[in-house]
């Protein structure tokens, strides 16, 4: 509320002095941070490209007149992924969403469903992402039930929200029993029903919570989506591999894990702010 | 005076240590109740008790003669008519100092949004805090908090209002700012019951000092009774440990 005062200040000369030697401190450190970082990685190349087999190893990885040639099918197969990876994220997000909640209920009517709730996310969790994909993509046509999709991106998608779910929940689940007794007695306390207080007081607060470690999940996701490629889905992976045993030159193998890497590496970073800010934020919180 | 609360024989454990023993208890309307005792002796306990926060293992409590005990009752609805203020504030730190007060008289009492508005912002500048509206509550000092969760409790227009050591957790300077409250509130004849280790501040609200001392009321009348002439020796050594503690 209250301005700023602002007071007629300019620094006196000692603290001229001080700020011309930590000028002067920081150049020199530049410096020799600039120098070892040249001779190290200098050094590194130098050892690399001058070794035997560098001719071999950069035909055979890094082909780049072939990764050039092979980009747009593996860009294609990448779009692929990145559908899997948002439909099947929001999918994720709502099933993991109704899990979560299945299982923190205490309602006796819900008894049953907190049981089954608690089975699905040990079985999903506990069980390898690659047995399930392979499960449904293989197993379940194989059932030749009548309505049920043969359509192997779907299936591998079904699959991947399976297991993701699982996992999502189990994020969620620890955001709500993360949230503060005492919260919940204040909004009992001014008559919120539990689902009401569940809604608008625990929920909220936990959700903000559990956001770094879901982008953690969102990352791995989009990664696991490479999977499906067993069930024959043309995914960057596939694309890559199917140049790559045409030619035995695995340089699309490289150019699928930079595209991969140029979008999740952002996402990491990003991630690793979110749980930097919220980690401030919780600090700030103090009693509550 | 009708008694608008009233405890019969109440009791309460916690497995094997029983916290409330046979303890009896009437508020009459427009009053306000004070609880003094070390801690442990049971006084959050009785709160949360009234406030249906905890099940009582025997004996009874009614809410203007009717009976809140009973497991049929909704427990949403006594609730709706008790107003609770906690020792730590609790806040919503995810919601502003308006949508913390206009929240349960909109989803609870399903007012208006307006009017819901009207009456935090009307019960704001009342309590001088008309600036802190839009504030998140980790922008306020502990004092400006704590009024706020009052304020909170006052929204729904409740029939009784339980403060549990509300000022335990601030510093000195601001106890006050947060008593002169309940002063206002005991003026306008809100019918109270705190919990209090402020006992100065017991001495000009309360018209009623109870003593607990494990589970049970052992000693309780006016202020001047209870705090300057107690008969009781427990209640003789509880204060003079309070007032070596430099705070009677």
């Amino acid at each position: 509320m209250s301005e700023k005062k602002t007071s007629a200040w300019s620094p006196s000369s000692r603290e001229l002095e001080r700020r011309a030697l930590r000028r002067k401190l920081s150049r020199k450190q530049a410096i020799i941070a600039a120098v070892s970082s040249i001779l190290v990685l200098g050094t590194l190349t130098i050892i690399l490209i001058t070794s035997p087999g560098w001719e071999v190893v950069k035909a055979t990885f890094f082909d780049i007149q072939y990764g050039k040639e092979v980009f747009p099918t593996v860009v294609k197969g990448l779009w692929i992924n990145l559908q899997l990876t948002f439909f099947g994220g929001l999918a994720i997000g709502i099933i993991a969403m109704g899990l979560a909640l299945l299982r923190t209920t205490k309602s006796p009517a819900l008894t049953p469903f907190r049981f089954l709730a608690t089975a699905y996310v040990d079985i999903f969790r506990g069980a390898p992402l690659i047995l399930i994909i392979l499960l449904v993509g293989f197993g379940v046509p194989a059932l030749r039930l009548q309505g049920i999709s043969s359509n192997v991106i779907v299936l591998g998608t079904i699959a991947v929200v399976l297991t993701y779910s699982a996992y999502v929940a189990e994020v969620i689940r620890s955001g709500i029993l993360s949230i503060h007794p005492s919260q919940r007695a204040a909004a009992r306390s001014l008559g919120l029903t539990s689902g009401q207080t569940m809604r608008f007081v625990v929920l909220p607060q936990a959700l903000r919570r559990v956001v770094p470690p879901l982008l953690n999940d969102f990352v791995s996701l989009l990664k696991d989506t490479g999977l499906v490629s067993i069930l024959g889905v043309t995914d960057a992976v596939r694309a890559a591999q199917i140049n790559a045993s045409r030619t035995f030159n695995y340089t699309p193998y490289v150019v699928a894990a930079i595209l991969f890497l140029l979008i999740t590496i952002p996402m990491t970073r990003y991630t690793d702010r979110a749980i930097r800010q919220r980690t401030q934020a919780q600090n700030s919180e103090g009693a509550i | 005076m009708a008694n608008v609360l009233e405890l019969q024989s109440v009791r309460k454990a916690f497995g094997s240590e029983v916290v409330l023993n046979n303890l009896s208890l009437q508020v009459p309307e427009h009053t306000a109740t004070v609880l003094i005792g070390a801690s442990g002796s049971g006084k959050s306990t009785l709160l949360r008790c009234i406030n249906l926060l905890e099940t009582i293992d025997d004996g009874q409590i009614l809410l203007d003669g009717l009976e809140i005990t009973d497991p049929a009752i909704k427990v949403d609805d006594v609730r709706r008519r008790l107003g609770m203020v906690f020792q730590s504030f609790n806040l919503f730190p995810h919601k502003t100092v308006l949508e913390n007060i206009t929240l349960a008289p909109v989803k609870v009492q399903n007012k208006s949004i307006e009017e819901a508005r009207d009456i935090a912002k009307k019960l704001l500048s009342r309590f001088d805090l008309a600036d802190k509206a839009d504030q998140y509550p980790d922008r306020l000092s502990g004092g400006q908090q704590q009024r706020v969760a009052i304020i909170r409790s006052l929204a729904v227009n409740p029939r009784l209002l339980l403060l549990d050591e509300i000022t335990s957790a601030l510093d000195p300077v601001l106890v006050n700012e947060v008593l002169s409250i309940v002063r206002d509130l005991k003026h306008d004849g809100m019918t109270m019951v705190l919990a209090t280790h402020e006992m100065g501040f017991a001495t000009q609200v309360a018209d009623e000092v109870c003593f607990l001392e494990s589970g049970n009321i052992l000693e309780r009348g006016s202020a001047e009774q209870v705090l300057k002439n107690p008969s009781n020796l427990k209640t003789q050594e509880f204060l003079k440990r309070v007032h070596q503690a430099g705070r009677l």
